[in-house]
């Protein structure tokens, strides 16, 4: 209680200019300078294109994996999910005869299935999130095999393959990215400005709360492990095209490179914090880093330190910080016991 | 601490009603079911040979499994698993490189000692920071991995470069059945005992069904915790050191990806995932179970494109298990409880 | 109460610092687009990216070793990229990467033809020449496919070292790589057509085809699985190099050992073991130093603008002589050598 009343009255500026997310934007935009100084190319449109092409899947993923976390829950099938899609999709195209169009339609609708398939599992039987994804990893990566076996389907129309790379006149932007732009605002509104949002808040800090404060706590988890799903699936038609191939295999491990990213942009794992902006830094902060490290010719396994580094680095330094903090703050209460109990001796 | 207060409970029920009713008993009987079936449909599937591959297949992942067990039954996780058992097969064919003459057991010892430094750094981090194991071994499992490939390179030790001795290990059998298997067995045993009947094992159990209530109860929490993940460390590495023998090369790739198929044996080995309850004789069949799987759709000729999904419905089935297990027991605590008044 | 003040919190400087960087990456755009090209022209005659399936992989390295040889001596300078697992998706980074060097040749070995195709065409615009090596691409993504040997041959190969074994009948099967790799199912393809017409083979049945993904472990797990559905399994055929050697140590240290012929495509230092203990016979391989060199050296050809990758054109390749490019812009390097325990002190790699 007192401690809140002391960060209050320290200025809510500072605290804005220090809060985690903003700190990760400081590190990307200096990662952004140092590395167009330093780094040979990396100062160029393509930079732009290739960049935000590569982090695409991640950063989509990642707006409804955040809102999965900050209820308190976790959805570790969203890369298999894109995988079945992507299979089914392959197969859709090369047997059924059906257009594109529909094509597409219907392989949405494997991430609308297997968003509420988890979605019931957790909600309906009351099973752990975690247990019933790693399970569910395993199902749809195996049912996208099933599904289209060993086989690559590769024969999409050339166009759609070139519509998914094109870039926006000459900025190097890619037309993905509007895409993109509707998924992260569509996700920051529902979180931030609705009281569906703050039920998923408040979710996560404690489900008994949230019930008693009128959430209805099973409707607002199914629909997001659904919301996860039809994100996925989106990535898993992405992919295929980008790919300009459909296989059981797209996507495979994307799961955790979304949840560090998630991690990293400030999403606390016991859920109820964390937030919309942070989470598009933390993927950018990750992407960028990659990008500009094999630029500079870094070796391959440096960069995996680094991923891991940071992770762990961005979720300790907070209890190491909060630790100082309390030291300091002990400290200085001991200091004034000690002062007040002296002056107290000195007058009694 | 309920499971503190009931454990002296334990031995008053009939041994004959707490066999039947134990965890490990549906898993035991997928397997067995999993077996005969396979085996009416080929009956190669036990021939000597092929019993004896079943064996050594599963016993790397039984160590993993029993590993990863002790740290789940504590509300934790290792992801890093993978890495660590690479580090450790490489370690061991760098050692034999270097000395190509050091006893059996010595690379054993090191190999222990290697797993066990990387799982306290999970442990360390874990305990201190106050961060959800999952996230802090994701982290790890990065870090580890990255160091593993710049250690490597492209070097890889194959099996040749190895004394014969180390290799027989995974060939010779007493009494039919794998040297290493038997060690897997003595493990998971030993393992096993530790966790029933010696007070710092229960408290693992207490610590992952309250950690709150453990540390009140007394328990040293932290230690405890740091501990566990120590030891699954040293079993993970020892486990390095056995695939080293099995197989023919380890390098840079050696072990990745492994983390989650040994959550899943230990979550079909119905471990809860949010720790207190589960053993580490379930996880074990669990991780045998899963394993044998794969040889079994080999040897039914099923469509090895179905192996994957099969795991991923066992999984769900023993957590849905779990959880009607865990509704009926609450709900005949509550009648008893009703009863008593 | 507290709950809403974090998340309005975070909003708005979130957003603040959003737009920050939106801004600074499209200036990042605007302000360097003049600064591309210019490159590091130095005094090396061009640039030359070689992509191999995956690092850290010994075949690889001797492919790449060789390489980087004719590298220097076409005074190009060599970078080796990729990732560190074989998968398709994970290449295209990589080609991104070269391509934005402005790169002159890209010297790939695919993980799958069709994947790495739109990243490789954005790579051809930015006027880099595409040599593909070990492994093809679709033939509409790069300008010359230099191949190991006629693809044709090493399937032969195989099929006669395993026919010589087994005594000219009984059930084979193939142990292959990724379901997906070119090479791999382009000999396989070879050798059932073999099977089917050539009379030598008539009484050979190829019984199954497994895939252990140029993975220790599961090729391990494939070959059992392999000798214990097929009771009857004369012997096995591995067209790669971790399949035969995985292969080779089940079998050496099952009750297979000697009742099972194993042949394929391996490495010398990796098989030597087997070969001295009876296991392997006799296995083949090409050099596999030579396809990095002459792949070089095609790629400077294309850039000279010597070559474009057409039918019949031909191109100098250092030591080992005059190429000439076939049907389809595929050149090849040489035959394949055959392996056993008289030759294979011989051979270092």
């Amino acid at each position: 209680m007192s401690k809140a009343i002391t960060t209050n009255s320290r200025g809510q500026w500072s605290r804005r200019l220090i809060g985690h997310d903003a700190v990760i934007f400081y590190i990307l935009i200096s990662v952004v300078i140092i590395s167009m100084v330093t780094v040979n190319y990396f100062a160029s449109t393509l930079t732009v294109g290739f960049l935000l092409i590569q982090v695409l899947p991640i950063l989509l993923i990642a707006m409804p994996m955040a809102l999965v976390i900050v209820s308190g829950e976790i959805d570790l099938s969203v890369a298999s999910t894109a995988g079945l899609t992507s299979a089914t999709m392959g197969v859709l195209w090369r047997d059924s005869g059906l257009d594109i169009g529909t094509v597409m339609a219907l392989s949405l609708l494997v991430g609308v299935l297997c968003g509420a398939f988890n979605g019931f599992l957790i909600t309906t039987l009351g099973l752990p999130s975690l247990a019933v994804t790693i399970g569910t990893l395993a199902l749809y990566r195996g049912l996208a095999l099933v599904v289209i076996g060993d086989q690559k389907v590769a024969s999409f129309p050339k166009e759609l393959n070139a519509f998914v790379l094109s870039k926006i006149g000459n900025t190097g932007i890619p037309v993905m990215m509007i895409f993109a732009l509707i998924v992260i605002v569509f996700f920051a509104v529902l979180l931030h400005f609705t009281p569906f949002g703050r039920g998923l808040y408040a979710l996560g800090y404690s489900p008994q709360a949230a019930t008693f404060v009128g959430v209805r706590v099973g409707h607002a988890k199914f629909w997001m492990f659904v919301a996860t799903g039809i994100v996925s699936s989106m990535v898993g038609i992405f992919l295929t095209l980008r790919l300009a191939s459909a296989g059981p295999d797209n996507g495979t491990g994307l799961e955790l490179s979304v949840i560090a990213a998630v991690l990293l942009g400030g999403v606390s794992i016991f859920g109820g914090k964390g937030n919309i902006p942070g989470v598009v830094g933390g993927v950018l902060l990750i992407g960028t880093l990659t990008y500009a490290l094999r630029l500079a010719k870094v070796p391959e396994t440096a960069l995996i330190i680094v991923t891991g580094g940071l992770l762990v680095l961005s979720v300790v330094s907070p209890s190491v910080i909060a630790w100082g903090k309390e030291r300091i703050r002990l400290n200085r209460v001991h200091r004034e016991v000690q002062g007040q109990s002296a002056s107290g001796i000195t007058r009694a | 601490m309920s499971t503190v207060t009931h454990a002296p409970a334990v031995p008053r029920s009939s041994a004959f009603k707490r066999f039947f009713t134990a965890r490990e008993i549906p898993v035991a009987g997928a397997l067995i079911a999993l077996i005969v079936v396979t085996y009416i449909i080929n009956p190669r599937f036990l021939s000597p040979q092929s019993t004896k591959d079943l064996m050594l297949n599963a016993t790397i992942m039984v160590i993993l499994a029993v590993a990863q067990a002790l740290v789940i039954i504590t509300r934790n996780v290792d992801l890093s698993v993978g890495a660590i058992l690479g580090l450790a097969a490489f370690g061991t064919g760098t050692v034999f490189d270097m000395f190509p003459s050091i006893p059996l057991v010595l690379i054993f010892v090191i190999g222990m000692i290697f797993g066990g430094l990387l799982g306290s750094i999970n442990g360390m981090l874990v305990t201190s920071a106050k961060v959800p194991a999952l996230v802090i071994t994701l982290g790890t499992l990065y870090i580890f991995r990255g160091v593993l490939s710049s250690w490597a390179g492209s070097k890889q030790y194959f099996s040749g470069d190895n004394p014969k001795a180390f290799g027989n290990l995974s060939v010779d059998t007493l009494v039919g059945i794998p040297i290493i298997t038997i060690i897997a067995v003595v493990i998971t045993v030993a393992v096993a005992m530790f966790m029933s009947s010696v007070r710092s094992g229960r408290d693992l159990y207490a610590i992952g069904s309250d950690p709150d209530a453990a540390r009140l109860f007394g328990i040293p929490v932290g230690g405890r915790v740091l501990s566990a993940f120590i030891a699954c460390g040293a079993l993970t590495g020892l486990a390095g050191v056995l695939y080293a023998s099995r197989y023919n090369s380890v390098g840079a790739l050696t072990g990745s990806g492994i983390e989650l198929d040994v959550v899943a044996a230990v979550v079909v080995g119905g471990v809860a995932i949010f720790g207190g309850s589960g053993t580490v004789a379930g996880a074990a069949i669990g991780a045998v179970l899963l394993s044998t799987i794969t040889g079994a759709l080999t040897a039914t000729r099923v469509d090895k494109f179905w192996q994957q999904a099969i795991v991923g419905v066992l999984i769900l089935a023993a957590i849905i298990i779990d959880r009607v297990v865990s509704l009926r027991r609450a709900r005949k605590l509550r009648v008893n409880e009703a009863k008593n008044v | 109460m507290k709950l809403f003040s974090t998340s309005s919190r975070g909003g708005r400087i979130g957003s603040i610092a959003a737009i920050a960087t939106a801004v600074a990456l499209a200036a990042t755009g605007c302000a360097a687009t003049n600064g591309d090209g210019s490159g590091d022209g130095g005094d090396s005659a061009g640039t030359i990216a070689f992509l191999p399936k995956q690092l850290n992989n010994p075949y690889t390295d001797v492919v790449l070793g060789g390489g980087e040889e004719g590298a220097s001596a076409i005074g190009y300078d060599s970078e080796v990229l990729g990732p560190l697992e074989a998968s398709a998706s994970a290449q295209i980074p990589f080609i991104e990467q070269a391509t934005q060097q402005g790169t002159n040749v890209i010297v790939i070995a695919a993980n799958d033809p069709d994947a790495v195709g739109p990243a490789l065409q954005t790579a051809r615009e930015a006027g880099a020449k595409i040599v593909a090596f070990d492994s093809d691409t679709n033939p509409d993504y790069r300008d010359i496919f230099i191949s190991q040997v006629v693809a044709k041959d090493v399937a032969l190969i195989q099929l006669e070292i395993i026919s010589e074994q087994i005594g000219g009948a009984g059930e084979i099967a193939i142990l292959s790589a990724t379901a997906t790799a070119t090479n791999q199912n382009e000999w396989i393809k070879f050798m059932e057509e073999e099977l089917e017409s050539n009379p030598d083979y008539a009484e050979i049945k190829l019984v199954a085809k497994v895939y252990g993904d140029d993975d220790a472990d599961k090729s391990f797990q494939e070959t059992q699985g392999l000798l214990s559905s097929y009771p009857d399994l004369a012997g096995i055929i591995s067209p790669t190099t971790v399949g035969i050697a995985a292969a080779a140590k089940y079998i050496s240290t099952s009750n297979y050992k000697g009742q099972v012929a194993l042949t394929g495509l391996g490495l010398p230092n990796e098989m030597r073991e087997f070969v001295k203990d009876g296991t392997v016979q006799e296995f083949a391989l090409w050099d596999p130093a030579q396809l990095g060199y002459v792949a070089a050296f095609a790629g400077k050809a294309l850039v000279d603008g010597t070559i474009t990758g057409a039918e019949g054109d031909t191109f100098d390749a250092g030591d080992m002589g005059e190429i000439t490019v076939g049907e389809n812009g595929v050149a090849i390097v040489g035959p394949p050598t055959r392996f056993n325990a008289d030759n294979i002190d011989e051979y270092d790699f």
